[in-house]
């Protein structure tokens, strides 16, 4: 019910934090027995297997566009056309997630130009107790 | 260890998504249109394997039996996304070169439903379709061609011919779902799905069947099914290994190239050895990279090699001869024994109007995501 809705917007994912001071930020996995990092909590390390070995990692919220697709048909409801960005962010760790603040056409999108990501309202997306959601974005650096 | 054989093998022609009776009656007719052409009955079959994906965990196979007889063999049904009928058919090479059994059946089968495929996501809190990017496979299969753009500069237009290829091989498919010549141009300006996958470059949903019949050596040269035989050369599954991306954009490269490295130790043939491909169209960008993975041209060349001709019938290794996935349809469960039988038929001199000349060697893949690869490689005998 709204009304019992949280007064604060909830994470999207898990790996988006929202601390009580601070600016949101993304954080991933971080083996160091092997070094690989990436999104998710794992009963040991996907990459190598080292157990005992996983700590957070803060994400950097500089990256690089990797590839994307100009998404123009999706499940009802969902608002096209949108661009579906892959990135590397400095640092170590991929993200997934939508491309704004820029036309989406493959003349405008670059692979490999900068993007930063951004936190923001959920598009407006609110779960069935009325809750609202923090989400992440990239938009051109 | 003997070589295992197929020695009947059918497909039911593919059909509108929705439109087949029920999974178990074409599991059924299929089955018994590959025993009539081993010219066997199910009464010598020693064991089933059933491959079928959207009603996994509903003995499919069991249901299959009910309809063309209930002789009590053992059933294992197997789900492996787009995997899964090569899966199913690799259970029973499997227990064939195991010396388990001597004859035993492979089904593969699938009833589908139109519409986009993926990107359901978790049911906690709230959808993430079109706010985290896209999870459909349309959009994860353009990201991975876009991967292959960003490093060699592949083009639209070369993503784009792929599916005018595949739909032009399919006019000389009675059996695929659609025989219909769709140019350059139309393939280019059909309705956007995800840039640069058109509505043209993506498989089309069908309901489907494939069936095999497999035997030991031994008992295809008793029964005297030697003659039009086609011996399984190599059978070969992989999952993915942890790749930098793969939480956020599924690998459906890696896999492909360790089962094609594993196949062709096995099989002791090489890429230039083949007389045709049957590999996993799923989306026309999937196929240009899936040239590369199974070493049919080298790193780079792709997009070259669909400009030449060279993956057309006629050309130096034709690629998708059955219309693949893009025209003759996907009907997930189906696929992987789907393409065992276009494969099979060439080798056995029985393709007509879409025969390659002198068919020998034939190479059959699928992967599913998740991730499985599952690779053939099949040679003519007589």
């Amino acid at each position: 019910m709204a009304s019992e809705a949280a007064a604060r917007p909830l994470p999207v994912v898990d790996f988006l934090k929202i601390p009580d001071a601070g600016e949101p930020y993304l954080e991933g996995t971080r083996c160091k027995a092997c070094g690989s990092v990436y999104l998710g909590e794992r009963s040991a390390c996907s990459k190598c297997g080292a157990v005992g070995q996983l700590e957070p990692k803060r994400l950097a919220n500089e990256g690089e566009l990797y590839v994307y697709s100009i998404v123009h048909r999706s499940f009802p409801g969902v608002q096209v056309p949108y661009v579906s960005a892959v990135v590397d962010l400095k640092g170590g760790g991929t993200v997934k997630g939508n491309l704004i603040g820029i036309d989406p056409s493959p003349e405008k999108i670059k692979m490999g130009m900068p993007v930063r990501v951004v936190f923001q309202d959920a598009l407006g997306r609110k779960d069935r107790d009325g809750n609202s959601y923090l989400s992440y974005f990239f938009e051109p650096a | 260890m003997s070589d295992a054989y197929v020695v009947g093998i059918d497909m039911l022609k593919f059909q509108k998504a929705g439109t087949a009776k029920s999974v178990q009656d074409l599991g059924g007719r299929v089955a018994l249109l590959a025993l009539q052409d081993a010219g066997l009955t199910i009464q010598q079959m020693e064991a089933l394997y059933c491959g079928n994906l959207y009603q996994a965990g509903a003995m499919v196979g069991q249901r299959i039996l009910q309809e063309i007889g209930q002789t009590g063999i053992p059933v294992v049904n197997v789900a492996n996304a787009c995997a899964t009928g090569a899966t199913a058919f690799r259970e029973a090479w499997m227990a064939i070169q195991a010396g388990a059994y001597d004859l035993v059946l492979a089904v593969g089968v699938e009833q589908m439903s139109a519409g986009l495929l993926g990107g359901g996501g978790g049911a906690k809190g709230i959808p993430k379709e079109g706010l985290l990017g896209s999870a459909t496979m349309p959009a994860v299969f353009a990201e991975a061609g876009q991967e292959h753009a960003r490093k060699y500069g592949t083009t639209f237009e070369q993503f784009a011919k792929v599916s005018v290829k595949n739909h032009h091989h399919s006019t000389l498919n009675p059996k695929a779902m659609y025989q219909i010549e769709t140019p350059l141009e139309t393939v280019m300006n059909a309705e956007m799905i995800a840039y640069p996958n058109t509505k043209l470059m993506c498989s089309v949903n069908v309901d489907g069947a494939a069936a095999a019949v497999l035997a030991s050596e031994k008992k295809a040269k008793e029964l005297g099914l030697m003659k039009r035989a086609v011996r399984i050369k190599a059978s070969v599954m992989t999952s993915d290994p942890w790749q930098e991306r793969d939480l956020v954009m599924p690998d459906v490269n890696t896999c492909t190239r360790n089962a094609a490295k594993k196949a062709y130790e096995m099989a002791g043939i090489g890429p230039e050895d083949l007389s045709l491909v049957e590999l996993h169209d799923c989306f026309a960008t999937a196929e240009i990279l899936h040239y590369e993975n199974l070493l049919l041209c080298g790193e780079g060349e792709a997009g070259r090699m669909i400009d030449t001709g060279a993956v057309a019938l006629g050309g130096k290794i034709p690629v998708n001869v059955s219309g693949g996935l893009l025209s003759k349809g996907h009907p997930l469960g189906a696929t992987g024994i789907a393409n065992i039988y276009e494969v099979s038929t060439h080798l056995r001199g029985e393709a007509d109007k879409r025969q390659v000349p002198n068919a020998r060697f034939g190479l059959t893949h699928v992967i599913g995501l998740g991730s499985a690869c599952g690779i053939h490689v099949l040679e003519k005998v007589a």
